[in-house]
């Protein structure tokens, strides 16, 4: 089944896939040490349970968390943990708090590491502690812990699970080379997923240019036979793998602005974390390792790794051959929404895709940029796909017009870049647009703090007043009765 | 000329005045601005540190005091330019530069008690205007950073000079640092 | 290893403004030479004198406002301000009138609201505005076109080019060479009450397509829109709602009465409608932001267009429709905000 893409414009991007595509999935030997940052990459860091000197194997649980946005972390190497400190992390802001483990060569895997017995007897609810006990969060770039992803679906009794393989960014092809290489995994953790969110459906969306994948799901799928089931193909325009975009090229309803995927019935899941949650649910392994892309024209030989998490960039680099040339930028992500860090000693988080090492051939038409004034063309809002027109988004951005700001959407902004892709002024937009959010956040911190100051300045007025009040009421009491005896004498003169 | 005619024209003039009068009175009386509503929608533009720079009791007196004109829109430093120009888009006045005289601009700040000097001698308590102090007497006392105005008013009663204001935390938005255990 | 940090995206298409700029101007090219075989060399007087001014003016105004000219000057926006306006005042008018125009279009329909990208109006259309209402002899003489007439040569077409230019008195010795344009010569016809028939019968106004001269560069107009179109550097949506605006009405009245009313082929090739449906009226700076808005300023271009054309006081009325509709731009914006994504309409 074809589907055509219904969410506002976007654009056919140059593809850069087929440099790292080409070869199978390469395994990565344990590496020494590995640094996991307790931010993996949702903005939220959960807490260390270990402390230095403690040994580990592979599987222990090293930082938990009841927060809902972050994830639980364990250990891919048995070793000892060496420190816990801040360094460099593929994370916003470029630093966090890293367990840093070292290997003593071993392989010993956990006691608590079991395969799941029979997952298809475990009820939604339990199966979603579990996969959150599991660390499951979304392999897709976000990030976001998937167990919470299934709480809020089932409360929201949403129908269908939409797998996203549409994998759109250019660069990035590690969910491709892995439905091609497990996509009965794929299949087998999308059912568990299903049931877990309650859902009655799960359509699996792939990108049109992905031929290898779609025969490799279809296969997988038709072993399964099971009607509720299938795939879909998508065109592949940028940003067909954003959720809600893929949400309404697949079924065709919009997520409502203020709302999430299972407001519009649905809730998307990567096909990668799918298959996490398929090795979870054979060998009872949390995430420990994931399918990373490492390509881009500064690295010798691209290809997809499968590296443990916390592994340094630099030594994936190292295992796709190198540097080559004159790397300018180390970008987690692909060209469009990745994020350039300051170092290659950053850890593998499972939110990264895709590390790209880009030359001036991959990055020379931004670097090269020079910025003229907005001639208001209109270009920027024939690509938008969140339906926003950028250029008068802009003005309210240079202006810190919040309100402005607000009513144009700068909040409905997807961060794809495809804005400034276009933009022949070459405006780097999208980050005016992040910068602008970011001012418009502090600036309603500011007045909800100003509200709160306010409140309480207004009932400790009133509870000022009154305390007075009833100190001279019970003031005037203790004088009228110190009177009253008089007030008797003066009577029983009269 | 005809005298009734004249007559006629000043009994019209005047009748028209009259009733004119009555209904643009009457119309006035519908939408009079609401004293009340101007106050608060010049509260809502003051920062609520509630420090009495301006030399009112707090950012709802000096609203009022704008509202009756008795006072500038230039006495908030906490506040900044940026009050001063939102104050004078409301009330359709120019923007002023700051009256030195109150005080200067400074960054956001919260005060800071040295829990190690502090005496708990409970004077900061009643001076502070948003309740953000916690403390009992012969107790260490503490500051509700997420409270706190950075007003300065606990720092003239503190007899040990154990309150200083720092600089607010840069706000942090959707991210947050892990900490270490 | 360290890597230098930046924001994403980390590629962009490459597209820049100067680019823009120089593909309008290429596109003008067909326009141009319809116009130089037809009309001699004037518009490449016209074209030098006004490119001169508008990067002089540019430069001086840039320098006024404290801004680096360099940049702003290599853009080509200005030239093709100074282009769009060559092509509209007639080749004949004398050098010092295209620079006064030239001048004023980037100085007040540019540089007072602060450069590329803030002005409200169409800066040539500005120009050509303050022109036509000050100088309103010399700028509707135009020569008598080749495809019509046969009576003179192109070396004599250019020497009257370079003697208007210089600003001759051209009423004696070249009378007969200069007249109305097509639209005006209708206009005064009709005035007389002749007939269109009757009029369109007189060899002096009928060409190809019924309008002697024009039509063929509005048809080397039209090619040059549609290679904007094909480059995506224009959208369909200006231009389709520029002639809407000004056919479907003319088509309408036209069935009601055709003794008076021009017919759309006509309104469609003469005049400025080609030049103005592609190049002037799609001017983005000036122009309604979404295509929605886009639809409803081009339409109300065309309308204006086709009123002042059968109404009004002038021959050919897009220039002030055009900055009409700038006037409007603003409103259109404010009830064209397109719904965002996941957002109620």
């Amino acid at each position: 089944m074809a589907a055509r893409s219904t969410f506002p414009a976007g654009l056919v991007l140059d593809a850069h896939k087929q440099q790292a595509c080409g070869t199978p999935i390469v395994d990565l030997p344990l590496p020494r040490q590995v640094a996991l940052a307790l931010d993996q990459g949702s903005g939220y860091g959960a807490e260390p349970v270990v402390a230095v000197g403690a040994a580990v194997a592979m599987g222990t649980l090293v930082a938990r968390t009841d927060y809902p946005f972050a994830s639980a972390l364990h250990s891919p190497l048995a070793g000892t943990v060496v420190a816990i400190e801040t360094r460099a992390a593929a994370v916003e802001g470029g630093r966090s708090v890293c367990i840093v483990i070292e290997s003593n060569g071993s392989d010993r895997i956990d006691d608590s590491i079991r395969p799941v017995a029979d997952p298809d007897s475990l009820s939604p609810e339990q199966l979603t502690q579990r996969l959150r006990d599991a660390g499951i969060a979304g392999l897709g770039g976000a990030g976001f812990p998937t167990a919470t992803k299934l709480a809020s679906a089932r409360d929201r009794g949403a129908q269908t699970l939409l797998l996203n393989g549409a994998e759109c960014e250019p660069w990035i092809c590690c969910d491709d080379a892995l439905m091609r290489s497990a996509a009965d995994d794929v299949v087998r953790g999308a059912l568990i997923l299903r049931r877990a969110a309650g859902a009655v459906r799960c359509v699996i969306a792939i990108e049109d240019d992905k031929p290898a994948a779609i025969a490799a799901m279809t296969g997988a799928i038709e072993r399964q036979r099971d009607a509720a089931l299938k795939v879909v193909v998508v065109p592949a325009v940028y940003p067909q793998g954003a959720e809600r975009q893929l949400i309404t090229t697949v079924t065709g309803v919009e997520v409502p602005a203020d709302g999430l995927p299972a407001d519009a019935g649905v809730i998307c899941q990567n096909v990668a974390t799918a298959a996490a949650v398929a090795r979870w649910a054979t060998r009872g392994e949390p995430i420990l390792s994931r399918v990373v892309t490492v390509t881009g024209s500064g690295v010798a030989h691209p290809c997809n790794i499968r590296a443990p998490i916390g592994t340094a960039l630099a030594t994936l680099v190292a295992a796709a051959g190198g540097y080559r040339g004159t790397p300018l930028r180390l970008i987690a992500g692909g060209n469009m929404t990745g994020r350039a860090l300051a170092s290659d000693e950053a850890g593998l988080t499972k939110a990264m895709n895709c590390v790209l090492v880009a030359t001036r051939d991959d990055i020379g038409s931004r670097l090269g940029a020079v910025e003229l004034p907005c001639i208001r063309c209109g270009d920027c809002s024939n690509v938008c796909p969140a339906g926003l027109l950028p250029q008068q988004l802009y003005r309210a951005a240079l202006a810190d017009a919040h309100d402005a700001l607000r009513q144009l959407g700068v909040r409905d902004c997807i961060d794809c870049g495809l804005c400034d892709y276009v933009c022949p002024s070459q405006i780097p937009l999208t980050d005016r647009f992040r910068d602008a959010r970011r001012r418009l956040n502090a600036a309603e911190a500011t007045a909800q703090k100003a509200a709160d100051a306010r409140e309480r300045h207004e009932l400790r007025t009133r509870r000022l007043q009154e305390t007075a009040t009833a100190e001279q009421q019970a003031f005037e009491s203790v004088r009228n009765r110190a009177r009253q005896p008089g007030d008797d004498a003066a009577g029983g003169k009269s | 000329m005809n005298p009734d005619a004249v007559f006629v024209a000043v009994l019209v003039a005047a009748a028209l005045a009259v009733t004119l009068g009555v209904a643009l009175g009457w119309a006035a009386s519908l939408i009079e601005p609401d004293a009340d509503s101007l106050v608060e929608r010049i509260d809502a533009l003051l920062p609520q540190t509630q420090c009495g720079q301006c030399r009112y009791p707090g950012c709802r007196p000096y609203a009022a005091a704008i509202a009756s004109g008795a006072a500038e829109i230039d006495r908030c430093p906490p506040g900044g330019d940026a009050t001063v120009r939102a104050l004078a888009a409301l009330l359709d006045r120019s923007p002023r530069p700051l009256d030195p005289a109150f005080g200067a601009p400074k960054p956001a700040q919260v005060a800071w008690i040295d829990e190690e000097k502090c005496i708990g001698c409970a004077r900061c308590l009643p001076a502070c205007p948003v309740d953000a102090i916690v403390g009992a007497p012969r107790q260490m006392h503490t500051v509700i950073t997420a409270q706190c105005t950075g007003c300065e008013l606990c720092l003239p009663p503190c007899p040990v000079d154990c309150i200083e204001l720092r600089p607010v935390p840069a706000v942090s938005l959707r991210y947050r640092q892990p900490r270490a255990a | 290893m360290r890597f230098d940090t930046s924001p994403a995206p980390h590629v962009i298409a490459g597209y820049t403004v100067p680019r823009v700029m120089f593909q309008v101007l290429f596109a003008l090219l067909p326009a141009g030479i319809a116009h130089v075989v037809l009309f001699g060399p004037g518009l490449l007087l016209q074209l030098s004198v006004a490119s001169v001014t508008a990067l002089l003016a540019e430069a001086a105004a840039l320098r006024w406002r404290g801004r680096d000219a360099a940049p702003a000057l290599r853009d080509g926006s200005v030239l093709v301000t100074a282009s769009l306006l060559a092509f509209s005042i007639p080749p004949l008018l004398p050098w010092w009138l295209g620079a006064l125009g030239t001048a004023l279009a980037v100085l007040l329909g540019k540089h007072v609201f602060g450069g590329l990208g803030q002005n409200p109006f169409n800066p040539a259309m500005v120009g050509y505005a303050i022109l036509l209402v000050s100088f309103p002899a010399e700028m509707t003489r135009w020569p008598v076109p080749m495809d019509v007439g046969g009576t003179h040569t192109w070396p004599e077409l250019a020497r009257m080019s370079f003697a208007g230019f210089y600003g001759a008195d051209l009423t004696e010795r070249w009378d007969g060479y200069t007249g109305a344009t097509a639209l005006d010569s209708i206009r005064n016809g009709l005035g007389m009450r002749y007939t269109l028939p009757e009029l369109l019968g007189r060899g002096d106004i009928a060409g190809a397509f019924g309008v002697r001269g024009f039509a063929w560069i509005n048809l080397a107009a039209l090619a040059g829109g549609l290679y904007l179109m094909t480059r995506r550097i224009v959208r369909w949506h200006i231009p389709l709602a520029v002639l809407g605006g000004l056919l479907v009405p003319s088509f309408i009245a036209h069935g009601l009465d055709s003794g008076i009313a021009l017919g759309p082929t006509l309104q469609a090739f003469s005049g400025a409608t080609m030049l103005t449906a592609f190049f002037i009226a799609t001017d983005p700076v000036s122009a309604a932001t979404s295509d929605r808005g886009r639809l409803w300023y081009g339409a109300g271009i065309g309308l204006i267009a086709w009123i002042i054309r059968t109404w009004g006081g002038y021959p050919d009325g897009f220039a002030f429709a055009v900055l009409l509709m700038n006037l409007a731009v603003p409103f259109i914006d404010r009830y064209t905000v397109p719904r965002i994504y996941g957002r109620q309409p």
